[in-house]
C-alpha cells in the first residue's frame, strides 16, 4: 500500500512512523513532480495552513491534487489538512482544496495556551487520545458528512466519502487506531 | 513529564520545515504570513538595527506585540531578556505562542536563564553546542535553535552550530553507555538527557537554525545540515524585496534537495541584507548566556 504525505511543511514525519508502522509504504510529496507517482492514499499533515496552500499554489500542484481527490483518492486531513480540505473557512474568503462539505473555524481553541490534550469516542474505534495544538474544529457539515468524534458538543472528525479529517492529532500519539481506521476503512474501500 | 511541556514540544513539531521571520510591525507580519511564514517573531528592532543602535536591548512594547497578534493568524513569538523572568511573566500574560529567551536582547542575567519550567507558554533558546541545547532543555525549552550570529547575514556561525551540535550527537549515540556518566558531567547536564540522546540519536525537542541567514540557499544548507526548520531575522526585512526573498526562502526549505528549484528561487531576488562578518563586529551575541 502506498500512501503519500504532503511534505511542504509541518509534523509529516510523525504520520509517515504511523503508517509505517501499520506496513503502509509511504512518500513525501514536496513538489509538482512527485504527484505523478501511483498512490493509494494521501495524508495531509498538521502544520501552517497558511503556509501550505501558498506553496501548494506556487508550486502548482493544487489543481493536480484537487482533481485526485475530486477523482476518489484516499485523503486523511489531520489539523491544517482539515482546514485545506474545508470547502469554508470562517472569516478568511480563501479556501485550500475545498472538496469536502464542511465548514471549519481556524484556530478555534484560541493561542498556545488553550492547546490541550483530552480522550473521546469516535465511531466504530471507541476512546481515543486527542491532542489538539492551536486547533480548528467543524463548524458545520452537509448531510453527506458523516460525523465521527466530538469533543465538548463541536465536530472534532468527519468523514465524507473518500475523504477523512480530525481536528486533533493522531500522529502525536502512539496510538496508531484512526491511521490504521483510514488504511481499511477508506484506502482499502477504494481499491 | 507535564501535560503542558508535552503541548508545547508538540507545537514546535508543527512549525517543522518552515520559516519563522522576524518582523517589527502589523504590515510586516501580513507580508511573512503572505509569503508562507510558519509564524513570526515580533521584536521592535530587526538584530541588525539592534547591533547599529548599540545600547541596551529589552523585550518589545506590548502594544506592539498585541497589533502584530492580531494582525495575522499563524503563530506569533517574541524575544525576552536572557535570565528575565518579569519580561517572559509579561508575554505569557499576553497569550504569546512562543518566548524566545534570547541572546540579541542584552542578557539581564549573566549567570541564571530563566527558570522556564514556571510556565504554561512555550520556550526556544539560542545553542552553540549540545551541552548549551541539553542546559536549556533541562531549564525548561520545548524548542532549540542554533545560535548563529544574529544580524550579520553571515551564515558561517549557524554552519558552525548546527555541525556542533550534531556531531556532538553522533559523538554520545556511538559511546559506551558506561561512558555516559561522565559526558553529563562533562557537558554539565543531566544525565537522562545524555541517556536520551544516546538512545535516540537526537534532541528530545525540535532543533531549528538561526542566526545569519540571508537567502534561499543559506537556508537550504541549514536544513541539509540537520536544522528542522529555519529562522530569518535580518534577512529579509533589510533586502531590497522582502516578500519576493521570503517566499523563495519559504520554498527553498521544502525543496532544499532540488538544486534546479533553489537555483530558479534565487534569480532576481534585488539585493541581499548588506552581511558583515564576525570579525568586523565588536559583539558576538551568540556568547551571551552559556
Amino acid at each position: 500500500m502506498k500512501i503519500g504525505v504532503l511534505a511542504l511543511q509541518g509534523a509529516f514525519q510523525e504520520h509517515q512512523k504511523a503508517l509505517s508502522s501499520l506496513g503502509a509504504e509511504t512518500f513525501q510529496i514536496r513538489q509538482h513532480r512527485d504527484l505523478n507517482i501511483e498512490l493509494d492514499g494521501l495524508v495531509l499533515p498538521g502544520g501552517e495552513s497558511t503556509t501550505m496552500c501558498k506553496l501548494l499554489l506556487e508550486l502548482n500542484m493544487m489543481d493536480n491534487l484537487r482533481n485526485k481527490i475530486q477523482n476518489g483518492l484516499p485523503v486523511f486531513g489531520t489539523c491544517a489538512g482539515l482546514i485545506l480540505l474545508s470547502k469554508k473557512i470562517q472569516n478568511q474568503s480563501t479556501t485550500g482544496l475545498a472538496t469536502m462539505n464542511i465548514e471549519c473555524c481556524r484556530n478555534a481553541y484560541g493561542k498556545q495556551l488553550d492547546s490541550f490534550k483530552t480522550s473521546s469516542q469516535f465511531a466504530d474505534i471507541g476512546e481515543v487520545p486527542m491532542v489538539f495544538i492551536r486547533a480548528p474544529y467543524i463548524t458545520q457539515a452537509s448531510a453527506n458528512v458523516e460525523i465521527l468524534a466530538k469533543v465538548d458538543g463541536k465536530i472534532v472528525a468527519a468523514k465524507q466519502k473518500n475523504q477523512l479529517v480530525t481536528a486533533f492529532h493522531p500522529e502525536l500519539t502512539n496510538d496508531v487506531k484512526i491511521h490504521s481506521y483510514f488504511l481499511k476503512n477508506i484506502v482499502n474501500m477504494a481499491k | 513529564m507535564s501535560n503542558r511541556y508535552e503541548l508545547n514540544k508538540n507545537l514546535a513539531q508543527m512549525l517543522k520545515g518552515g520559516v519563522i521571520m522576524d518582523v517589527t510591525t502589523p504590515e510586516q507580519a501580513k507580508i511573512a504570513e503572505a509569503s508562507g511564514a510558519c509564524a513570526v517573531m515580533a521584536l521592535e528592532r530587526i538584530p541588525a538595527d539592534i547591533r547599529a543602535a548599540g545600547g541596551v536591548s529589552r523585550m518589545s512594547d506590548p502594544k506592539m506585540i498585541k497589533g502584530i497578534q492580531d494582525a495575522v493568524s499563524i503563530p506569533v513569538m517574541a524575544k525576552c531578556r536572557i535570565g528575565h523572568f518579569v519580561e517572559a511573566q509579561i508575554l505569557q500574560s499576553l497569550k504569546i505562542d512562543y518566548i524566545d529567551e534570547s541572546e540579541v536582547l542584552t542578557p539581564a542575567d549573566n549567570v541564571n536563564h530563566i527558570d522556564k519550567t514556571k510556565f504554561q507558554v512555550p520556550f526556544v533558546c539560542g545553542a552553540r553546542n549540545l551541552g548549551e541545547a541539553l542546559r536549556r532543555i533541562a531549564e525548561g525549552a520545548s524548542m532549540i535553535r542554533s545560535k548563529g550570529e544574529a544580524g550579520t547575514g553571515d551564515i558561517v556561525q549557524a554552519v558552525s552550530h548546527m555541525r556542533a551540535i550534531n556531531g556532538d550527537i553522533s559523538k554520545i549515540a556511538a559511546m559506551r553507555e558506561d561512558e555516559l556518566f561522565v559526558a553529563a558531567k562533562n557537558m554539565q547536564v543531566p544525565y537522562e538527557l545524555v541517556e536520551y540522546v544516546h538512545k535516540n540519536k537526537k534532541l528530545p525537542v525540535v532543533n531549528f537554525s538561526a542566526g545569519g541567514v540571508a537567502t534561499p540557499a543559506d537556508a537550504a544548507l541549514m536544513v541539509h545540515l540537520g536544522a528542522e526548520g529555519v529562522f530569518v531575522g535580518s534577512g529579509i526585512f533589510k533586502s531590497g524585496n522582502p516578500e519576493k526573498r521570503a517566499a523563495a526562502i519559504v520554498k527553498a526549505v521544502t525543496n532544499y534537495n532540488d538544486p534546479d528549484m533553489i537555483a530558479k528561487l534565487s534569480e532576481d531576488l534585488g539585493e541581499a541584507m548588506v552581511g558583515i562578518n564576525e570579525n568586523e563586529i565588536k559583539i558576538l551575541m551568540a556568547e551571551r548566556g552559556q
